[in-house]
Order: C-alpha cells, then sequence, then structure tokens
C-alpha cells in the first residue's frame, strides 16, 4: 500500500466541528493522513483527541464538517459500517471482552470480515467449518503477531495491562483495516513496554497499515511519527513534522511554557 | 480435591466413557415416563413433560438474557403468542384444524416477528430500561389477549380458548393411547417424547449458536456495546436476532403447551410466569447451557415436591401445622433467596473459558470445529 503513497491522502478530516453544550471541543480542525504513515495527535489534556477519534468513528455525529477515507464519505456512518470501510481503533481506557478469552477477543474482531449466518452456525456446512477454522488461525497469528501468543486461552481481564493494550491491537488488527486509530496505546507501560510497542507499531506501519496515533509520551511521538498534528481547546494549532512542532511557539505555550521544549 | 478433579478431567477426555455416560442418558431420558409412572404416579410424567417445556423456554429466553446480555422480563409473550396461534387456528373456536407440522414452524415465524417487534423499540435502552418495557410489552400481549373477545370475537377473552386439537404427527394422534410392542403409551407419554425430541433439538441449535460467528458477536455486545461496534458488529440487527431467536423457542413451546394442555387462557402469561422463566436462568447460570437446564429441571420440580410437605407433616407430627400451599411458597422463596446468596453466579455457571491450548493455532483451530 505505501507504493501508492504520496498522491491522495487516506483520511482527510475537514473542518471537524463537534460541540456538547457549551464547550466547543473541536472547532473546525482539518487534517489529512497519508497512505503508509504514522500520523500523530497530540495536544493537552482535553484538547480534544479522543472526541475527534470518537467522531471520526462514528460514535458522535459532528456538528459540522465531514471526514472523506479512501474516497468515501464517512460522515454520518454508524460506528460498524466506519470498520467495515476500514478503520480499526482501541481505546484510551482499555475495551476488551472481558471475560472472553484473548484468543476470542480476535476472534470478535474477524466478525466483520466473514459472514457465516444462522443457517450456517446451526448446520456448520463445509463453508461455515472452513469459515471457523479461517477466523480461529488467523485469531491466532495476530495473537503471536503482537507477541502474547502463550495467552491465547486466558480471560481478557487476567492479562497485564501491557498484554491488554497489545490484545487490542491484535483485536483491531483482525478487521483488516487500512488506518489503525489508537489512542494511547502507550499509557501506563513501562521504559521496556513502549521501546516494544514502538517496534511493533513500525512492523504494523511496514506491513501497510497507516497509524493515526494519540500519544502522551512525547519521546515515543517524535521517534515515531511522520508527521504530527497539535490540538488545543479544540483547535488544530499546529502541524507537520516533529522538530518543527516541538519548537513551534504555540505548542510551547500550549504545554505551559516549555515542556516540549 | 485436586486429585478428584484430574481424575475428572481424564475421564471426560476418555471417549467410551463419554459415551458410555451419553448412551446411560439417553436410556434413562427414554425409560423416564414408565420408571416415573410406576414409581411416583402419572402425575410425575406430566410433570416431566412441563419440565422439557420450560427448558426450552428458558434455553430461549437464556439467547436473549444470557448470550446478548438484553434484561427481557416479557418472555412470557412470546410463549402467549405460540400458544394462542395454535390454539386459534386448531380448535373449533374458529373452525380451523390446521395441522401442527405447519402450525409449528407458523408459530416459531410468528413469534419471531413479535419478537423483532419488542425489540426495535427497545434497542437503545440497556439495563433497567429495556427491563421495564419489556415488562410492560408482556403485560401488553396478555391483556390484549384478555380483550380482544369484543367487538369481534377472536380469542375468547378470559374464558380462554378450549377444545384444542390434540398433537397429531400425520395419522399419530398423540391425544391418544397407542400399543407399541405390548407396552401400553398413553398419551402424556407421546407428548413427553415429543417434547424430549423438540427440547434436543432446542439445545442443539443454543450450543451451536453459541460457539459461532453469531454467538461470539452477541457475547461481545454483552461485554461491552461501544467495543463491539467499533469492531464492525452491527448491535442492531445483532440484537433484534437474539430477539427473534428467542421468542421463535418460545413461540414453538407455546404450540406444545396449548396442544398438550387442550385449553389456553390469558392466566397463563402473566408477568409471574416471565418471573419464573428468568429464575430458570439465572438460578442456573446465565448463558451455560447446562446451568439453565438445571435452573429449568429444578423450578418446575421444587415447587409440586414441595406439595408433599402436608403429607410430610401428617407422617411426622400426626397432624398438619401449617397450610402446606403457604409453606410451600414459604419454602421455595428461601431456596431462592439461598441459592442467590451462596452461589450468586447460579448453580453451574460456565467454567471460565480454561480451555486448553495444546500447541499452535491449528490446534486451536480445530478444537472449535
Amino acid at each position: 500500500m505505501t507504493a501508492r503513497a504520496g498522491n491522495a491522502a487516506l483520511l482527510e478530516a475537514v473542518a471537524i466541528s463537534k460541540r456538547f453544550g457549551g464547550l466547543s471541543a473541536l472547532a473546525e480542525v482539518s487534517l489529512a493522513v497519508a497512505r503508509g504513515e504514522i500520523f500523530g495527535l497530540i495536544g493537552p489534556n482535553g484538547a480534544g483527541k479522543t472526541t475527534l477519534f470518537n467522531v471520526l468513528t462514528g460514535l458522535y455525529a459532528p456538528d459540522a464538517g465531514e471526514f472523506m477515507f479512501d474516497g468515501e464519505r464517512l460522515t454520518g456512518m454508524k460506528p460498524y459500517r466506519v470498520a467495515a470501510c476500514g478503520i480499526a481503533r482501541t481505546f484510551q481506557n482499555i475495551r476488551l471482552f472481558a471475560n472472553m478469552s484473548a484468543l476470542e477477543n480476535v476472534m470478535v474482531g474477524r466478525h466483520v470480515r466473514t459472514r457465516a449466518r444462522v443457517p450456517g452456525a446451526v448446520l456448520r456446512n463445509a463453508a461455515t467449518r472452513a469459515e471457523e477454522r479461517e477466523i480461529a488461525s488467523r485469531a491466532y497469528e495476530l495473537l503471536d503477531y503482537v507477541g502474547i501468543a502463550g495467552r491465547a486461552a486466558q480471560p481478557a481481564y487476567g492479562l497485564a495491562y501491557g498484554d491488554q493494550r497489545r490484545l487490542e491491537i491484535a483485536r483491531a488488527l483482525a478487521t483488516e483495516p487500512k488506518l489503525l486509530a489508537l489512542d494511547e496505546p502507550a499509557a501506563g507501560m513501562n521504559a521496556t513496554e513502549r521501546a516494544e510497542l514502538k517496534r511493533l507499531l513500525e512492523r504494523i506501519r511496514a506491513s501497510g497499515v497507516t497509524l493515526l496515533l494519540i500519544e502522551h509520551d512525547v519521546r515515543l511521538v517524535m521517534g515515531l511519527c511522520d508527521r504530527v498534528a497539535v490540538l488545543d481547546y479544540g483547535r488544530k494549532i499546529a502541524e507537520g513534522v516533529p522538530l518543527t512542532v516541538q519548537h513551534d511557539p504555540a505548542v510551547i505555550d500550549a504545554y505551559l511554557g516549555g515542556a516540549l521544549a | 480435591m485436586s486429585d478428584l478433579a484430574q481424575w475428572w478431567k481424564k475421564i471426560g477426555r476418555d471417549r467410551r466413557v463419554v459415551w458410555a455416560a451419553t448412551l446411560a442418558l439417553a436410556l434413562l431420558l427414554v425409560a423416564l415416563p414408565f420408571v416415573t409412572d410406576w414409581a411416583i404416579g402419572r402425575t410425575w410424567v406430566r410433570i416431566a413433560a412441563f419440565v422439557l417445556l420450560y427448558i426450552m423456554l428458558a434455553l430461549g429466553l437464556n439467547i436473549v438474557v444470557g448470550y446478548a446480555g438484553l434484561l427481557d422480563l416479557g418472555y412470557v409473550a412470546f410463549f402467549a403468542v405460540g400458544a394462542y396461534f395454535y390454539a386459534l387456528l386448531a380448535s373449533p373456536h374458529f373452525g380451523l384444524h390446521l395441522p401442527f407440522w405447519l402450525l409449528l414452524p407458523a408459530g416459531a415465524a410468528v413469534a419471531c416477528g413479535f419478537g423483532v417487534l419488542l425489540g426495535a423499540p427497545t434497542l437503545r435502552l440497556r439495563g433497567d430500561y429495556l427491563a421495564i418495557v419489556t415488562l410492560g410489552f408482556g403485560e401488553i400481549i396478555r391483556i390484549f389477549l384478555l380483550n380482544l373477545n369484543a367487538p369481534i370475537n377472536i380469542t375468547n377473552g378470559p374464558q380462554g380458548v378450549n377444545l384444542i386439537d390434540p398433537i397429531r404427527l400425520g395419522d399419530l394422534s398423540l391425544g391418544q393411547t397407542h400399543t407399541v410392542l405390548g407396552f401400553p403409551f398413553p398419551a402424556v407419554y407421546n407428548y413427553y417424547y415429543l417434547f424430549l425430541a423438540l427440547t434436543f433439538a432446542v439445545i442443539f441449535v443454543s450450543v451451536r449458536l453459541e460457539d459461532s460467528r453469531i454467538g461470539r458477536a452477541w457475547a461481545a455486545i454483552r461485554e461491552d456495546e461501544v467495543a463491539a461496534a467499533a469492531m464492525g458488529i452491527n448491535t442492531r440487527d445483532m440484537k433484534l436476532l437474539a430477539f427473534a431467536m428467542g421468542a421463535s423457542f418460545g413461540g414453538v413451546s407455546g404450540g406444545l403447551f396449548a396442544g398438550f394442555q387442550g385449553f389456553v387462557s390469558p392466566e397463563s402469561f402473566t408477568i409471574i410466569e416471565s418471573i419464573m422463566i428468568l429464575c430458570m436462568v439465572v438460578l442456573g447460570g446465565m448463558g451455560h447451557i447446562p446451568g439453565v437446564i438445571l435452573g429449568a429441571v429444578l423450578l418446575v420440580v421444587l415447587p409440586e415436591a414441595l406439595r408433599y410437605l402436608g403429607p410430610l407433616q401428617q407422617v411426622l407430627f400426626g397432624h398438619v401445622l401449617a397450610d402446606p400451599a403457604d409453606l410451600r411458597l414459604l419454602v421455595f422463596g428461601l431456596a431462592l433467596i439461598l441459592v442467590m446468596l451462596l452461589r450468586p453466579s447460579g448453580l453451574w455457571p460456565s467454567a471460565l473459558r480454561r480451555r486448553e491450548l495444546a500447541a499452535g493455532g491449528g490446534a486451536a483451530a480445530d478444537g472449535r470445529a
């Protein structure tokens, strides 16, 4: 997919606005994510990053503006349709299916790319059996890919925090996304885990998936992202390569005078 | 204790032991009417048939409550729809006598439609709010049945529908005694065997649905609806499907009930019935088929068995101290409270996924196939 990079953006947000009562969570935010890149979304707490994710994935309807994704208008689509279009996400406060096993969590991710209905499920004909085998083996591969194959049978709630984050990524990858949207994937991770995560995300990008990433850990963002956009009070105050953005006065100001500098 | 558990695990994997156990269970179930009739009387064969009927109902509700996690307090409405559908089309009430093989699937389909009818407006509701709406729905159906005798008499109101045709399979009427190989098979035996067959069909469908793409989608919705939707599950369709599937089981049971009883009236479909069916699911172990079956067996058998409290007092004290009818409900209520206190997740909850993945994805896949 990286071969096609350069020309059209994979994801384009055009003047997205979202208000909650009197609070303007997003004010005419526009950005474009190119195919194959790792795009970082940063900003202080409450800047509107997660809101942007929620609007993007159909959880909220925007008050104005629209998202174009791979030539399609996403605006107004239900979350499941957005997932079918090729956007998968993880959540800031991990939202796994806690009582299901790690493997089953990832198998759920295959739902959108498989088709067995009630008659197939009940009769378990050859096609359904083949599909079930494909679902399970693909799910197992993905667990292996993120490095937690050994935990396949464990219920999700029993996994270590870092493993839960990986499991969320594996589950999202199971939907075969073109764009993987990660909401603070490194939150709560120690230095070793962060380094492993960085390698994992680079591998995912190398496999042709575009990454959109909300992250607080500045070193991770700077080391990983091709470009970043900075949100503050719902407005985009900067966009560009990490090094430039890092020295942008508006950004330094937003982060209380020099946390980034 | 762990030795016992290991031993249990070991013999559970032995194919011969599994076959022997299955065979023993099958023989037991086939012989049950004869043994019960001989040992404790024909009433108990009738109760056994009711146990099977309630297993079907509880497994239907289990799809909605146990699999999809949608609390439904009006489930008996679908039972009522199935029962009246059969009653009205196979009785002198309208002079229609349609055959059972047609009415059974049609009744399931009609109940299915009612399931969608209930499901559609409640899609945005969760938990308590959903429970209240479903409760109302259950009552609406009952009150309709009670009042649809004027201006046009459709349901015959509180008198109910009488003289419903017994279930007939081809030329074989289940309402008569048949003699096979010298053994007499009275009506209640015939119904028992029919219910037994259909109960196995319902269990089969439940098992297959649970371990499928659909079952996983339901479980995901139950666990976290937002995450399920973000993973590409059409939560609206999947919830409607759960309501429809659950309702169709209720519709089938209703048709069987009408044919078995020969009489239906709105009185059989009160809120208490819904609560009882829900109790079977919760008490046994939500979402776990053996648990739900156990719940249904206990909640049908226990109230009946407690009728013997009167004679028991006679034997123990020489006279009846407390009215057995009152005592029965008291003991029953106490038993429910105790179970919920001591085993809050049900008598037989599903063992928390300790699936053994011996090695590799291939093994995982084969284990599920």
